[in-house]
């Protein structure tokens, strides 16, 4: 599982970073001294072992099915990078 | 002693006597940051308005006789990767510059609620990942016992602010180790409880599952203090813990060590400690057993995958916790061309390296071919959570070394792969196992670099790593050492 | 289908929006058509530090629907993010249920001209909608409301047992008329509420395997899922033969052209990196809770259809008819309770001439007001013989607009049906001797003029004559 360039571009990709060719060098070696630590977790016997999926233990807690008061579009908007009306702005969406 | 060496408690027993007030404590913080903080970079932010009102509001609350308790009118602060409402909360990161949340983290509202006066918002490593503080996008944060060394980190700024008498505590952070390692590293008492014992709503995700909010002071009462003001469930949370919180400062009046069994973990002991460290913590532990205490050797067989475990997991939650910093609602926003490029160019632009690095590590683990590991590497945790366990059947707290070294020099790296290697794994098992962890201070290198002692205990047991922690300054006086003045 | 020796593979995959009051994860208002950004949270909005709380409604209606689609239901599900960058998606993940949803292994049954058969539902799992882009026609920068982020919603998952564009339909039709019957959702397809998206390839008969398939997204009628999937099938067909290869890819369809193209973003391949949700521990739906959701279903159409047949005597399709709607179903219970009489007149009644009424109106039989009461006092009107059925059918249409009784319209319009055997024997007495030439003709043989005498009696008496009595007046003026 030796890490490639490609590998870097993809996760980047999906990550939504832009990166160019020379930082994804230094990552692909960084990444690369990862992934052999993660090989060595192929040596460990986990038969029959659950995964940790949630750290706390018990189960989901559920709140009744009532409205709270919402923020203002003010307060919810008051970081926005850019907006119009009380709508949020980004570049147009090609569907 | 200045007012600013009083503990919270020699402070609040001054307030309630009338030998000083909030206002007067507030500014004598304030001006112990104006003349410091320039060298030791610890706050992002500072605001004295509000933090002189909240000062004066608690001295007229005494006034009339409606004090809140211990925590009323004493200056505190807060990571920046916790939200308080109206206070830019950045995470040391370029993407969340200039945003400012519009509601408080439940830990905020806790502590402000028992009449704490909140200064500002302290530095630490960008978005939580880091150890050393180094990788804030903002400012350096240094040593105040040693200005060209790291305070530790992520939560850098809050131990060198509370070490350096800025403040008389402050809240932090702990996914790694991010409050016990700075805490040794700055001769500090740093508690990370039990996962899930304190909210984390409000508190920026970096992973969800080991993410804790904990507490610095400059004694083990002063920490207890303030988490017995934040801990306990939160509806808002639902990972939070649904028990009662138990009376921790009631329960250190008195406290003894008799018969407390203190376990020493085989695999924690080993080469790659500096020797001064190493003998500094064991001399404590003989400290313990004079105290009372009994000792025996344990192993936590699956510790050398702890740091393997570790770097699959956080990272995986992580890369999906940082998507949402994408331009479009707050934080910076880079406009240049269409959708796909705001996304790309925001994210390039707004995280430094290691946060990257992370991200896509992380993001690279979680792809379809790389699940069987992602959920190999949960396996092992769950290997790791049971030696925890096994351990706790024997013993009823662990001891050990906090991290390999004392505080390294500002830009230096490790010394070698198995002290970078030890460094994390010290303090990683006890996140990936959820248990509540505490560095106290037990003493100093040759060079005077303060040295903590790590305490590991039950789960949702804190009481008995507290009481250990109280018994142990009882006996000793480390943690009355101030650091040198800072120019 | 296209050509006999192709089968198609249809599989449908349904968004329901269920019907809460407060979003899924936070306590935001769900309802539809407030300015955008006016119902949001720090949660909802995906501000750093937020943590989502389950909403035990939506858990509720998720067990409905399961216990609706005979599914089983999953006593321990998991949710998990799903992670990928669009604008509506806030936190950069949904937050959805990946290999242990809610509901599995159900399903639903649809008529076909075979028969009846069942359609399998693979899995009904519960998640978080998204926001709303609405992008600028001109060409500028497109906005984004967030109001809709967190609307719970149901993802059905159908299993590829449908073999043509009209079993797709009714099988969605079924299933938007057990989701309204439930309560959970308002079935409006139009706006969304309801969203439908399918799953289509096409192999030899006799061929074991699946081929290729495409997704259409975002049908959003019953009428453009028909012409969708004929068009689609028709394609891939078509490629299969000219020897070329279709494309595993997404596909939206075009209404005005009649056909389906392949989505310009959607074509790129994806890796949504599913993980268990670190923020949410598992849920759990325990024996109790199912047998109390179980307590509280509804009936539903099929039941409501077969109660219908054996109460009322009405035939299996006037049944259906009936229960297609719910709110046509408790209309026509509420009329049949009011009137009394044969459930079957009302049936008649209603499927003939309210359905006819209400036909076009998008607020379905609401949009009437000719309420069951008003309804029954018409028909009692006619029992008693006060009117006849045309004039009926024209005070109901009145009753249908205005709202009036009944019997008041019957007065203002005059239409009080004549029976006054003196009368009506008077108007025959003038028809018959304004018609000579007919009487004698009729008289001759040609006994099929009776009608043309009935028409014009009829016609004398404007409308209003009583049949019956007209009738007898007639035969014995004409027959003597």
């Amino acid at each position: 599982m030796a890490l490639r360039r490609e590998d870097v571009f993809w996760a980047a990709h999906l990550a939504a970073i832009a990166i160019d060719e020379k930082e994804a060098e230094t990552y692909v070696e960084d990444l690369g001294a990862l992934v052999d630590a993660y090989e060595k977790l192929q040596a460990v016997d986990v038969e029959g072992v659950e995964p940790t999926r949630q750290a706390a233990f018990g189960t989901a807690p559920m709140r009744p099915d009532e409205v709270r008061p919402s923020l203002s579009p003010e307060e919810a908007l008051a970081n926005a990078p850019a907006r119009e009306g009380t709508s949020l702005l980004v570049p147009r969406i090609i569907e | 002693m200045s007012l600013t060496d009083l503990t919270i408690r020699g402070l609040a027993e001054a307030l309630a006597r009338g030998e000083t007030s909030s206002e007067e404590a507030t500014r004598a913080c304030l001006e112990r940051i104006r003349t410091t903080d320039e060298t030791l970079g610890a706050f992002l932010h500072v605001d004295e308005e509000r933090a002189l009102e909240r000062a004066r509001a608690s001295d007229a609350r005494r006034r009339e006789g409606k004090a809140l308790g211990p925590l009323d009118g004493i200056p505190v602060a807060i990571k920046d990767n916790i939200s308080l409402r109206g206070m830019p909360t950045t995470c040391a990161s370029k993407i969340l510059e200039g945003y400012v949340p519009p509601f408080d983290a439940t830990v905020v509202e806790r502590l402000e609620e028992a009449g704490a006066v909140v200064l500002g918002k302290l530095n630490m490593d960008e978005f939580a990942m880091g150890s050393t503080t180094e990788t804030s996008a903002f400012r350096v944060c240094r040593n105040p016992w040693d200005v060209n060394r790291s305070p530790g980190g992520s939560s850098g700024g809050a131990a060198a602010a509370t070490a350096a008498r800025q403040v008389f505590g402050a809240l932090g952070t702990d996914t790694g180790g991010s409050i016990r390692q700075p805490a040794s590293h700055c001769g500090v008492v740093g508690i990370k409880p039990t996962y899930g014992r304190c909210s984390r709503y409000g508190v920026v995700a970096y992973a969800s599952s080991m993410d804790q909010v904990g507490t610095f002071g400059r004694t083990v009462e002063d920490a207890a203090l303030l988490l017995q003001a934040i801990a306990g469930h939160d509806p808002r949370d639902a990972t939070s813990l649904d028990e009662p919180v138990p009376d921790w400062v009631g329960a250190l009046e008195g406290a003894s060590l008799e018969g407390m069994r203190i376990g020493i973990p085989k695999e924690l002991f080993v080469k790659g400690l500096d020797p001064e460290v190493e003998s500094t913590v064991r001399a404590a532990i003989a400290q313990l057993v004079s105290a009372g205490a009994k000792v025996e050797e344990i192993s936590l067989p699956h510790t050398e995958h702890a740091t393997a475990v570790y770097y699959a997991i956080a990272p995986a939650e992580a890369s999906s916790n940082l998507s949402r910093f994408d331009g479009i609602r707050y934080g910076l926003s880079v406009r240049e061309g269409g959708m796909r490029d705001l996304y790309e160019k925001t994210r390039a632009a707004g995280f430094g390296t290691e946060v990257k690095r992370r991200i896509l590590s992380g993001t690279y683990l979680l792809t379809k071919e790389h699940q069987p590991l992602f959920q190999r590497a949960q396996r092992i945790r769950t290997l790791i959570r049971r030696d925890f366990e096994e351990a706790f059947a024997k013993v009823d707290v662990i001891v050990s070394p906090v991290a390999p070294t004392a505080a390294r020099r500002l830009g230096e790296a490790f010394e070698s792969p198995v002290e970078s290697y030890l460094a994390d794994t010290l303090t990683l098992l006890c996140n990936l196992a959820g248990i509540p962890g505490m560095s106290v201070p037990c003493g100093f290198t040759s060079r005077g670099l303060p040295v903590g002692m790590q305490v590991l205990g039950r789960w949702k047991d804190e009481a008995s790593i507290l009481r250990l922690g109280a018994v142990y300054q009882r006996e000793t006086d480390w943690h009355l050492q101030a650091p040198p003045e800072v120019a | 289908m296209a050509r006999a020796d192709w089968e198609a593979i249809i599989g449908l995959e349904v968004h329901a929006q269920l019907l809460t009051e407060s979003k899924i994860f936070c306590g935001c208002s769900t309802a539809f058509g407030a300015p955008p950004n006016t119902q949001t949270c720090p949660v909802c909005l995906g501000l750093p530090g937020t943590l989502p709380v389950l909403n035990e409604k939506a858990v509720e209606y998720g067990v409905r629907v399961g216990l609706a689609l005979n599914a089983k239901i999953r006593e321990t599900s998991v949710f998990a993010r799903k992670n990928y960058f669009y604008p509506d998606l806030p936190k950069g993940y949904q937050i959805s249920q990946d290999d242990l949803p809610i509901c599995y292994d159900g399903h639903l049954v649809i008529e076909t001209a075979e028969g009846e058969r069942k359609v399998g539902i693979i899995r009904a799992h519960l998640e978080e909608d998204a926001g709303k882009n609405v992008h600028d026609p001109a060409g500028g920068p497109s906005r984004v409301d967030l109001n809709r982020a967190g609307v719970p919603l149901m993802e059905i998952v159908s299993a590829p047992d449908i073999r043509s564009a009209d079993e797709a339909v009714e099988y969605l039709k079924n299933l938007r008329s057990i989701l309204v019957y439930l309560g959970v959702n308002d079935g409006n397809l139009e706006e969304g509420s309801m969203r439908c998206d399918a799953n289509v390839s096409v192999r030899k008969k006799g061929e074991t395997g699946y081929r290729t398939r495409v997704e259409i997204k975002n049908l959003n009628s019953f009428r453009f899922l028909k012409q969708a999937i004929e068009y689609e099938v028709d394609r891939q067909i078509r490629t299969w033969e000219e020897g070329g290869q279709v494309e595993p890819e997404t596909r939206q369809f075009d209404a005005q052209a009649g056909v389906t193209r392949a989505m310009r973003a959607k074509s790129e391949a994806e890796d949504y990196r599913y993980f268990p949700e670190p923020d949410l521990p598992p849920l759990r739906v325990d024996e109790a809770f199912v047998a109390k959701v179980r307590e509280s279903l509804p009936e539903l159409p099929r039941e409501k259809a077969a109660r219908f047949q054996r109460d009322y005597q009405l035939s299996a399709y006037d049944a259906s008819v009936l229960v297609a709607d719910k709110e046509v179903a408790d209309y026509y219970e509420g009329a049949v309770e009011a009137y009394g009489g044969s459930a079957k007149t009302v049936a008649n009644w209603v499927i003939n001439e309210v359905l006819r009424l209400i036909k076009e109106s998008p607020e379905g039989i609401r949009a009437t007001r000719a309420e069951p009461a008003k309804l029954a006092a018409l028909l009692r009107l006619l029992d008693e013989g006060k009117i006849n059925a045309p004039s009926a059918k024209t005070i109901l249409e009145q009753v249908h607009q205005t709202g009036a009784d009944p019997e008041e319209v019957m007065r203002q319009k005059g239409l009080e049906q004549v029976s006054d055997v003196a009368l009506i024997e008077a108007a025959v007495e003038k028809v018959v001797a304004a018609h000579p030439k007919e009487l004698e003709t009729y008289r001759g043989g040609k006994k099929a003029l009776f009608g043309f005498f009935m028409g014009q009696v009829m016609k004398e008496l404007r409308g209003q004559g009583d049949p019956k009595v007209v009738q007898a007046a007639l035969r014995k003026a004409l027959d003597g």
